[in-house]
This record gives C-alpha cells, sequence and structure tokens, in this order.
C-alpha cells in the first residue's frame, strides 16, 4: 500500500516530504526508543513514533523506512522537518495516540 | 473482550495472573517511555509495552491499569513479577511486536484509551 | 580478475552533538552499498555503526570511527576519548544504561547499545580504561565468500 493512501484514509497532515508519498509501505513499526527502532524495524515499514528530534531523520534514513507518523499532534523540531525534508523522508502527523492509528494503519495494510 | 481471549489472540503466556484471566478488557494504551504512560494512560486500560522493569508495575498500580502485555518477547525480570504478584497485577508476554500486538487487539475491538490529547475519552 | 577489496576510511564523531548523530553512519552505509557490500552485511553494519555514534555522542568528548572493508569482513573500530566503562559486562547486558533522563526522554539510552553492538556483529572485543576511553572493535564476516571462495566479492 502506498503511503498516499495511508495519508487519506487516515487523514493524516503531511508535515515534511511529500514528494515521496509514492513509497510502498510495506509493515509497521511503533517505538521510541532508538536502539529498538535501529534493531527491529524493517525496510519499507512505517514508523509511528513521538519522537520529534532529528535522530529520527538518521534512523529512518539507516533502516530504509517508509515514512515517520508522528502522534499526539506533534510536530517535528525545525531541524527535523529540514533534514527529512532533504533526506526525502516523510514526515506525517496525526492527533491520535499509537494505539489507535496503528489500529488503523494495521487494519489498511491488511484487510 | 477478557483478559483470556487477548492471550489467545497474542498467543501469549501468562506470567503473572492466571486467575484473572477472566478480567473484562475495553481499552489499550501503547508506550515505550515511562513519562508518557504516566501522562497519559487510563485506568481500567491495558498496557502495551516494551518496559519490563519494576517501575512500570508501580506505574501501572498508581494508575488503575488493569493489566500490562510485555511485546516483542520481552520478560520481566525477578523483581518486576513480585511485585506484579504482589500488587496483583496480571502481567502477559507476547512475541509480537508492539505494532502487530496492537493492530491485532485494535481489529477485535478494543480501543484507544484516549482519542486525542487534551481531549475527552 | 578482480582485485582484492580493501577500504579504509576514519570518521570524526564530535561528543555530545546530537544534532548531527547519525551522520557518520548514514555515510558508511553509502560506501557499503557503492561497493556491492550485501544487504544483509550493510544491515548489521548500520545498526553496529549507529550504535557506536549513539555512544561516542552520549558518553564521550570525541571519538573516531574506522571503517575497514576486505573480501572477507568489513570492521568497524569505535575508539573514544572519554570517562571509560567501570564494569564492561554490566555495561554488556541489555537495560543496563548510565544515561541521564534527558538522553533518555530522546529515546537513548535504553541499554541496549552494546548489546546490539554484540548481537550484530561475528566478533567484537572491547577494552576500557577508565578517565581515558573505550574501544570496540567489530566484524562482520562475509561467511559467502569464505564458504565459496570462487565467487565474487559480496554476492548474496
Amino acid at each position: 500500500m502506498q503511503l498516499d493512501v495511508l495519508v487519506r484514509e487516515l487523514g493524516l497532515k503531511v508535515h515534511c516530504a511529500g514528494r515521496n508519498l509514492g513509497r510502498e509501505v510495506t509493515g509497521g513499526y511503533v517505538g521510541d526508543l532508538l536502539s529498538d527502532v535501529m534493531a527491529n524495524s524493517k525496510e519499507g515499514d512505517i514508523w509511528i513514533t513521538r519522537q520529534v528530534h532529528q535522530n529520527i531523520v538518521a534512523v529512518a534514513s539507516l533502516k530504509d523506512l517508509a515514512g515517520i507518523v508522528l502522534i499526539h499532534s506533534c510536530e517535528p523540531a525545525p531541524d527535523t522537518a529540514a533534514k527529512a525534508e532533504a533526506e526525502g523522508i516523510p514526515i506525517l502527523v496525526t492527533d491520535l495516540p499509537a494505539f489507535e492509528i496503528v489500529g488503523r494503519i494495521y487494519a489498511l495494510i491488511h484487510p | 473482550m477478557t483478559l483470556n481471549d487477548v492471550k489467545e489472540i497474542l498467543e501469549a503466556d501468562v506470567l503473572v495472573g492466571r486467575d484473572q484471566l477472566g478480567k473484562p478488557v475495553k481499552t489499550a494504551f501503547a508506550a515505550d517511555l515511562m513519562s508518557d504512560v504516566l501522562a497519559f494512560a487510563k485506568p481500567d486500560s491495558m498496557l502495551l509495552t516494551g518496559l519490563t522493569n519494576p517501575q512500570v508495575v508501580r506505574t501501572a498500580d498508581i494508575l488503575d491499569i488493569t493489566a500490562i502485555i510485555m511485546v516483542r518477547g520481552k520478560k520481566p525480570t525477578e523483581e518486576t513479577i513480585k511485585l506484579a504478584e504482589e500488587l496483583k497485577i496480571p502481567i502477559l508476554s507476547t512475541k509480537y511486536i508492539l505494532f502487530e500486538t496492537s493492530g491485532r487487539l485494535h481489529a477485535r475491538g478494543i480501543t484507544g484509551c484516549i482519542v486525542k490529547v487534551g481531549g475527552e475519552t | 580478475m578482480a582485485e582484492a577489496l580493501n577500504f579504509e576510511k576514519a570518521f570524526d564523531v564530535e561528543g555530545g552533538n546530537f544534532q548531527n548523530a547519525g551522520n557518520v553512519s548514514g555515510q558508511i552505509k553509502g560506501i557499503l552499498k557503492e561497493l556491492g557490500v550485501s544487504t544483509d552485511i550493510v544491515r548489521r553494519v548500520a545498526i553496529i555503526c549507529y550504535e557506536s555514534e549513539i555512544n561516542i555522542v552520549s558518553y564521550a568528548k570525541r571519538g573516531t570511527i574506522t571503517l575497514s572493508v576486505t573480501d572477507e569482513a568489513v570492521k568497524i573500530e569505535s575508539k573514544d576519548e572519554g570517562p571509560g566503562i567501570a564494569d564492561i559486562e554490566m555495561a554488556m547486558q541489555e537495560g543496563y544504561s548510565t544515561a541521564s533522563a534527558a538522553v533518555r526522554e530522546m529515546g537513548f539510552g535504553a541499554g541496549m547499545g552494546l548489546a546490539n553492538m554484540k548481537k550484530y556483529s561475528d566478533h567484537l572485543i572491547i577494552t576500557s580504561e577508565l578517565g581515558v576511553g573505550t574501544c570496540v572493535k567489530m566484524t562482520v564476516m562475509n561467511f559467502q565468500k569464505m564458504l565459496h571462495p570462487d565467487l565474487p566479492p559480496f554476492t548474496l
């Protein structure tokens, strides 16, 4: 499923790198501990987190993640947004908590 | 739905609270950072987390969390188990990652314990 | 026949600079891809590199990450000038962390760094001296090449 479908279906706000919404999402990972995401996320996962500092972009880039969804209406820090834009990592925002948004993403990926 | 149904859905091991599997469950909160649990989790909710230390049990007790589901195959320390037994808080452990765990439970009707930050449930 | 692969490059890491943390790992990943290293090895090296870099940034004054690539293996050496590790065995345990609260709130300091470095490398040597610094040498072997020496390097 492509990122732009998720954005549309779930009403996500596109904050950065909207040019890469054609990216295929093959799974998901939710977590706020960067070592855990580094070790256990998979290429093509959509990453759901509340971390907004720019290290999330490094992690998403290193792991070839499809994009980042920030929960609780968290907005990326300015340097995070700039870095994400530069590296082409889409950052999307939802006002929902992790459990809810994950449930909805899961339902879309596994119909 | 009961905690026993959750156990089945997640193919979970019951580490504490075999006698409480009949408990009804309706909502869940997923978090890995203790500060988030403290700030946002609501009473009678399940807590889905990768945290395995005793502080997570203390927090669950303070917030009247109905059960702790540890994900990613994580097992709590002895100290954590003892404290949970003392405070009578069930602990289940599933090999599924937090994404899969949340997805499966949500698909079966469990809802998030807060709708939006700042809003009312 | 292709020349034997022998590449080495060192990268400086600035302690306390969380802004740039991950940059070196990104560069190393790019280099490995260019060299045609297999995806599996690139993934593992990305993890051990990242954890090394974050450790230097989190705890040390400065450090150097050195990448060495041959047909047989990718080696990462992470050497820093910093406080050193008081109890290495304890530090290797999952969940053990000496990180500050501020660092933990960022999602670091979960106590998985050294454990992950060990898990994802085939060989790890760690030495440390209190008040001087720490050195971790990690090797990710190209077993494919070693089992089938006629294969060109780093094929899947």
